[in-house]
Parts: C-alpha cells; structure tokens; sequence
C-alpha cells in the first residue's frame, strides 16, 4: 500500500531537520534544562539534609539545655542544703563554744573563789596563831611572877632535854 | 432534571437506532448520486499534497496554498516551480505532472520517460508535510530555546518557572528523571538530549497534527522510520562488548542454544526499530482515520437523510468527535512516552555489562 511506503523526499527532508532540531537543541536546549533540574533536585536534597541537620542540631542544644537547667537546679539545692548544713554547723558550734566559754569561766571562778578561800584561811589561821601567841604570852607572863616558878621551869625544860 | 434525562436518552437511543441503518445507506446513496467519497476523502486528509489544501468554496474553487516544487530528474534535470503550475494537477508542467487517480504513482509528480509516466530521480518538493515538518521544527526549537533562556542567570536557588516554562520544564524532568535515568542509569548525559528531543518532536508533532488542516506528520511511515532509525543508531553506534557478546554469544544460555538464540537476537536488532516506526505510525494514522470517520457521518446523512435525522446524527459525530479528539490528546502523549521509553530501554540495553559471578 501506498501508505507504508516512506516517502525518499520527505525521508531526506525530516533527516535533515531533525538532524538541524537536534543539534541546535543538544547544544543550547537540554543541557541547561536538564542542568537545572539536576542542580534543583541537588539543592532540594540538600537542603533537606540540612534542615533535618538543623532539627536535630536544636533537638541537641534543647535537651543540652534542659540538662543544663537539670544542674543547675541541682546544684542550687545542693548549694542550699550545704548553706543549711553551714548554718546548722555554726549554730552548733557558737553553742559549744559559748558553753565550753561558761564552763570555763565558772571554772576560772570556782578557782578563784577556792583561791579566795584557802587565803582567807590561811588569814584565819594566821590570825588564830598569832592570838593564841599572844594569849600563850599573856598566859605565860601570869604563871611566871614568881622567880621560883621561873626556876622550876627551867628545871622541867632541862630535864626534857636531857632525856631527849 | 428528571425529565431531562428521559428525554435524553430518548434521543440518544433514537440516534444510535438510526446509526446502525446508516453504512448500508450511506453507499447505497453514494453509489447512485456519486457523491462524497469517505475513504478518497480520509486518504486526503492524511496523506501528502503539492498544495497546503485550506478549504473549498464550491467544488470549482479551492483555496490552497501552492508550494515549491523540487524535482531531479537523472534525465531532465533539475526543475524549481511553484505547484500552482500544475493548476490543481490539471495540466503538466515542464515535462512534469501529478498522477491522477486511478494511474500508477497517484497523487505524485511524475515524469515521461520512454512513453511511460514514472517518478523522477529524486523529489525533494517541499510538499505539504515537509511544510509542515519545517514549520513544527522551527517552532519546537524556538520553544525550548525560549524556555532554556529563562534558565540564563539563575540558579538552583530560584524558584522553579511558572506558566509555559514550567510546563515544558514539568515533562522535561518527568522524562528525564522517570525514564531516561531509570532506563540508561550510565552514560545519561550522552543519551539525554537525543530522547528528550525524540520526546518533544513527537510530542508536539502530535498535537499539532490534530489541528485541522495541518500535515499529518507523525502518522506519515518516512517520518516514523527516521525516528526508529536515530534509535537504531544511536543504540548500536555506541554498544558495548557486553551488549554484543549477549546478541552472538550468550553465554548465559545451553552452548547448543546460542547460535539459534544469536540468529532471534540479530533478527531482533532490526525488528526493534520496525516496530518503534509502525506503532508510532499506525497509532496517529488510525485515530486520524476514526476521527474523519465519525466527521464524515455529517455529510453522509446530509445526502441520505436531509433534514431531522441529518441533524441529530451531526449532533452524534460531534459528539463522538470530540470524545475522539479528547483521546486523541491522549494518544498524543501516550505515543511520544512511549516512544522514548522503548528507545531508552533499547539505549540501556545497549550500555550492558559483563555480569560478574
């Protein structure tokens, strides 16, 4: 049939133009479209890489964050409770002190007072010597009127002397 | 709206009624009155012309556009005219002239060599489809040249174009990316330009032969068969050792097997190509034929049944007219896809590899 016979003329014909089409397009058509669209899929890609890099990065920092936040939290109770625990400690201490202080100051009295005592009674007992010397004197002078006396006397301490 | 639709299947199912009476009289008519010819008349339509046919004006006058004439002869030489000389075919022209019908060569310029009327050496005339051929080309590359210039100073940062460019940018990745890649995963950028213009040249040429009165170029076999033929180059030009190893020598296959299978594969090279230019060629030529068959019906009736029944049976081809046009466009984009993927499938065949065990 006539139909499926390729016409030699417009054989040549369309060799030739799309030979011409080609060319022309190969050199300033596809390349940039198809440059483009290669660049552009590139570019969505990684942006996405990016982005995801992005999310993660911030999911990072907020859980850093929080952890931080955590801490900080912890050591402000722990700063807290150390501050507690000084104060108690101060407390306690100045209590001890302040006894040890009284204890010691009543001990420094009780000393005192002992002191003041025994002086005191080293006075007495003084005092009560030197009376009873002076009582012993008056005594003495009374029973020595006599010169009888005084002999005898000096007999008896002689005698305690010798037997000494 | 119930109504409606009653009556409309009432008149759809009396035109459909009428329908199936119709060949039958529509010859019956024909054959008495001589009147019009559907088939001379498709042929008209799809096949090629010395003149770019507009319309008539009464069966006297026809407005068409003439066109040159190129014409070697090995025995009279070369001839350069317009076809107007030939005054519709009526009369020759320097030696030369347009077979009748009913005469060998029918339709085409032929030459009296030794009292027989035979085609002359070469007929390069620029007939109504290399007009045409020349016209959808221009426009094609000025299409895509249009868009790649969009592209000029801008990056990939840019948003991607809007409107036409975007469109054309729209099916150039979709077939870039969905079936030049998949297909032909090394040596893309070599193949790329050569199935992305088989594509759009396809493409376009196929919507633009569905425009009335423009050349039937895609569903023309010398337009089909120098795509298939590009293919066929450009698969085997480029073939590597592998690719032709598994053609002659398969060594995957029974060693009694493989020259039989070598003489299925050889034949195979050449029925690749034969069936990319009769698929591409008769998928455009039959729905071309269908839609001026349905058409036709309107001026069928008009001679077998004037009047009511002429006017609801034009009301049905118009129907079935645009429903055919509809997938006309379809066929359009389905044949160019296809197209491109079995050359893609071909080219990727072609860049095989020595399998590794």
């Amino acid at each position: 049939m006539d139909l499926l016979i390729p016409e030699s003329g417009l054989f040549i014909w369309m060799l030739l133009a799309f030979t011409v089409v080609f060319i022309v397009l190969a050199k300033f058509g596809w390349p940039i479209i198809t440059k483009m669209i290669d660049d552009r899929a590139k570019y969505i890609d990684d942006s996405i890489a990016k982005a995801n890099e992005a999310n993660e990065k911030l999911a990072k920092i907020q859980e850093e964050t929080a952890a931080m936040l955590k801490q900080t939290q912890e050591k402000q109770s722990q700063i807290l409770a150390e501050a507690m625990e000084m104060r108690k400690q101060i407390v306690e201490k100045a209590q001890t002190e302040a006894t040890v202080a009284g204890q010691k100051i009543l001990e420094e009295a009780r000393q005192q007072i002992q002191a003041e005592k025994e002086d005191a009674i080293r006075d007495i007992r003084r005092q009560v010597g030197e009376l009873s010397v002076k009582v012993a004197e008056k005594v003495l002078r009374q029973s020595l009127d006599s010169d009888q006396a005084q002999m005898a006397m000096i007999g008896r301490m002689l005698d305690e002397l010798e037997t000494k | 709206m119930n109504h409606n639709r009653k009556v409309w299947t009432l008149i759809v199912g009396l035109l459909m009624s009428v329908g199936l009476l119709l060949p039958s009289q529509a010859k019956a008519n024909e054959a008495e009155e001589g009147g019009l010819d559907v088939t001379a008349m498709i042929f008209d339509h799809i096949g090629d012309s010395y003149y770019w046919h507009l319309f008539d004006i009464n069966e006297e006058t026809q407005v068409s556009m003439p066109l040159p004439v190129l014409v070697y002869s090995s025995e009279s030489g070369f001839h350069c005219f317009m076809s107007s000389r030939f005054h519709h075919g009526h009369e020759s022209y320097d030696g030369l002239k347009i077979a009748h019908e009913g005469e060998p060569y029918a339709g085409k310029i032929v030459e009296q060599v030794g009292g027989e009327w035979v085609r002359p050496t070469l007929d390069l005339s620029i007939t109504k489809n290399v007009a045409g051929l020349i016209i959808t080309s221009i426009l094609l590359v000025w299409m895509i040249l249009f868009c790649a210039r969009w592209y000029k100073n801008k990056d990939e940062k840019h948003p991607a174009p809007k409107g036409f460019v975007g469109t054309i940018e729209m099916l150039v990745s979709y077939v870039y990316n969905d079936v030049i890649k998949p297909n032909i995963p090394k040596n893309t950028g070599r193949y790329a330009p050569y199935l992305l213009t088989a594509f759009f040249f396809i493409f376009f040429n196929n919507l633009c032969g569905l425009i009335p009165g423009s050349a039937n170029l895609t569903g023309n076999i010398a337009i089909t068969v120098t795509l298939a033929l590009f293919t066929f180059v450009t698969t085997n030009i480029f073939g590597t050792g592998a690719y032709w190893s598994e053609i002659f020598w398969n060594k995957e296959l029974p060693a009694w097997l493989r020259p039989i299978m070598a003489v299925i594969e050889f034949i195979g090279l050449f029925t690749k190509p034969f069936s990319l230019t009769i698929r591409l060629f008769a998928n455009i030529l039959a729905g071309h034929c269908a839609l001026l068959g349905v058409l036709s019906v309107i001026f069928l009736t008009a001679i077998s049944m004037p009047g009511v029944g002429n006017g609801a049976m034009s009301f049905v081809s118009i129907l079935l007219g645009i429903f055919l046009d509809c997938l006309e466009l379809l066929v359009a984009f389905i044949q160019a896809f296809v197209f491109t993927m079995l050359s893609s499938i071909y080219i990727g065949l072609s860049q095989a590899e020595h399998h590794h065990h």
